[in-house]
């Protein structure tokens, strides 16, 4: 469906470029929900955007995305448009962004309706009004006739996703679509996504800080971090057998409402600095494991338990049993001082 | 965490006075209508008869989701925003009554750690004149002032030679322990913690959530924890008093009320809450609400909760349903074995 490799971004700044992507890989196969997970920062976003083509001029983009037969890095604009929004959806975190704010919700799905099948103003009318109802939306006659300002936020979202249906896309890309809502919303909108994605039988790859969102909805998960992936496997094989300190960390790092612990298990530090990483592994100053070799060369990603779960560490093996615990404990030093910019 | 013994029903906790007793809280802000002329139009409700105890040393949760409360709540136990009507008695007195002067000498013992890092610090001070400040402010600094800034930064994990840093030099987790050292140096007897990790990523949000554990331990405050995340709270806490539309439905020892949570609206946000766990997430049963939150300007009659309530919606018949559409539901003990606001609580396990 969608192929992207090598993909690597980076932007100018005062104190050289910030490589905010750096060589990403990833097949979104047909029908599939590829979970792409990531702290602040770690260049989950930016990837995305570089996919559609959204960033702005001053990124420096190289790579490839395949999509259907097409390269999109390097496109003309008029191609992009063309794909954009009709055969590649896109949800993002602040749907604002998304709607505009002078015409009511009808009129844009409405919009979208007309843009691919030949119909009347009516036709397409009503059109929008069975979406918001296959959405599980209330009252979906009277809500087409509402501007985006008087709904709330997941109900603007919901409207986002009926208008990535009525395109009838191959691809959906749901960048952080639930982070500003609250937990109740947050699970209608993630239904919202599923009847789409469902309806349409498009692919689609889910953006979020949120690992608990990934383990519900991801059929794939790409854990990044400073920029590349660092994790890739089915969900179980990354919530159950993780072979990359990160994800062991992060795991660790979560309270747990089903199985709460004495305590955390935190990552010491904080992530790089992009602009000028070190040599080696980019979490060797954070991980407890960390040995000279990871200092000296930059692991691969590379088979950990199985033919399709990769992971980027030298000592991926090591981790098969272990707990976030017992290789993170070993490592945490309580009440030593950290400086600034790299204690946690 | 470490927490003195809590009475089984959850609502006061066991032995002796509580240190922080709320009592009747209300809250109503005037709302203004749109345009250019703005009338007074009605009131938001924005905590309507709100009652907990906090005893010393204890964590009490205060989870709901936006617009709930919570933060108004934990404000108004404080003093920091005068309440409409209800009481506030710490150690006995009266906040909503005081003095200026009185109340000015009792903040030493009442601090407050914000959402946000950022903007909740002076970024032209230094870090140790911000972590100073109540020290100089309460007149405490000139005796030994600077041995205690530095202990203090030591004591939240930063480096005490980094005291003439400005804040901007620090990460988000780090500006967070240095808001967390300013609350604690006066050693107050009660510390809001409002939203404290949630503008925090998780693998730093665990060494925050570690270091709060740890100094209750040593020094001993009670932490009004208010938080919307479900997770955290059943972490860091001993109590929880869940808030919907300005009031506390539902509240109990964190680990009665997350297993088997009686108010249905206790279980529909237990339920929305996505678990780390491929399988056991999937296997879920999930108890979505329907519609959106109704109005604080104009809360429903009766029971709050009923215009999205599965349960009013689904399982009560006719004679049940005028109930909860006249009758407010107290927040009692209804066999539950901890106290609920609903006519029809019946615990259940959502997890």
């Amino acid at each position: 469906m969608l192929e992207v490799s090598g993909l690597s971004v980076s932007f100018p700044s005062a104190d050289g470029p910030v490589r905010a992507v750096r060589g990403v890989d990833y097949r979104l196969r047909r029908g599939e929900v590829l979970g792409i997970v990531g702290e602040s920062g770690s260049g989950k976003s930016v990837t995305s955007l570089a996919v559609m083509g959204l960033l702005p001029r001053t990124a420096q983009v190289s790579g490839s995305v395949r999509f259907a037969g097409r390269e999109l890095v390097g496109a003309p604009d008029a191609e992009l448009s063309r794909i954009r929004g009709r055969r590649i959806a896109m949800v993002l975190q602040d749907p604002m962004t998304s709607l505009n704010p002078v015409h009511t919700v009808g009129r844009q799905i409405a919009e979208a309706v007309r843009a691919h099948h030949d119909v009347s103003r009516a036709a397409a009318n009503d059109r929008g009004v069975e979406l918001l109802a296959a959405l599980r939306i209330p009252n979906p006659a009277e809500r087409v006739n509402a501007y985006p300002h008087e709904l709330s936020g997941g109900m603007r979202q919901r409207v986002v996703i009926a208008i990535a249906m009525a395109n009838d896309p191959d691809v959906i890309i749901a960048d952080e679509p639930t982070t500003a809502l609250d937990v109740t919303v947050q699970a209608q909108v993630l239904e919202s996504l599923r009847t789409a994605q469902e309806r349409t039988g498009a692919a689609m790859v889910l953006i979020t800080h949120d690992l608990g969102v990934i383990a519900g909805q991801a059929d794939r998960v790409l854990v990044m971090y400073a920029g590349k992936p660092v994790e890739v496997g089915t969900a179980e094989e990354v919530f159950y057998t993780p072979r990359m300190p990160y994800t062991l960390g992060l795991l660790g790092s979560l309270p747990r409402l089903d199985r709460p612990a004495a305590r955390l298990t935190p990552i010491a530090g904080s992530p790089p600095s992009m602009v000028d990483l070190p040599p080696g592994c980019p979490f060797a100053p954070r991980c407890p494991l960390a040995a000279a070799s990871c200092t000296e060369s930059e692991p691969e990603l590379q088979t950990a338990t199985g033919a399709g779960h990769l992971a980027a560490c030298h000592r991926s093996a090591e981790l098969a049993g272990a707990s976030a615990d017992e290789v993170f404990r070993a490592g945490e030093r309580v009440g030593v001082p950290a400086g600034p910019g790299g204690g946690a | 965490m470490s927490a003195p013994a809590v009475h089984p029903d959850g609502v006061v906790p066991a032995g002796g006075a509580p240190l922080l007793s709320v009592r009747h809280l209300v809250k109503h802000f005037p709302a203004r209508s749109k345009g250019l002329i703005r009338r007074a139009a009605g009131e938001v409700h924005a905590v309507c008869d709100v009652s907990f105890d906090l005893a010393a040393g204890e964590t009490l949760g205060l989870v709901g989701e936006s617009g709930c409360g919570k933060s108004t709540t934990a404000r108004m136990a404080l003093n920091l925003i005068p309440a409409t009507s209800g009481e506030v008695r710490y150690r006995g007195r009266d906040l909503t009554t005081v003095s200026r002067p009185q109340m000015r000498s009792l903040r030493r013992e009442l601090q407050i750690v914000f959402q946000d890092p950022y903007a909740a610090l002076d970024p032209r001070l230094s870090v140790h004149d911000i972590i100073a400040e109540p020290l100089r402010i309460h007149r405490r600094y000139d005796a030994g002032g600077p041995d205690t800034v530095r202990e203090l930064m030591r004591r939240v994990g930063l480096d005490p030679e980094h005291g003439h840093r400005l804040p901007h030099e620090f990460s988000g987790g780090q500006r967070q322990r240095i808001g967390v050292a300013r609350a604690l140096a006066l050693r107050p007897a009660v510390l809001v913690l409002d939203e404290p990790v949630s503008a925090l990523d998780v693998s730093v949000q665990a060494g925050v959530l570690n270091l709060l554990a740890e100094l209750q331990s040593e020094l001993g405050p009670a932490y009004l924890f208010v938080s919307h995340d479900l997770s955290v709270v059943r972490h860091i806490a001993d109590r929880v008093a869940v808030m919907y539309l300005g009031r506390i439905v539902e509240t109990g020892p964190v680990d009665r009320l997350f297993d088997g949570p009686a108010h249905p609206y206790t279980q529909a946000l237990i339920s929305a809450i996505p678990l780390p766990d491929p399988r056991r997430e999937r296997a879920r049963e999930r108890l979505t609400l329907a519609g959106e939150l109704p109005s604080p300007l104009a809360p429903p009659s009766g029971c709050r909760f009923r215009t999205r309530c599965p349960t009013f919606a689904d399982d009560l018949g006719e004679g049940e349903r005028r109930r909860c559409t006249e009758v407010v539901p107290e927040l009692v003990e209804r066999g539950q074995g901890h106290p609920v606001a609903c006519h029809f609580a019946r615990r259940r396990s959502m997890l």
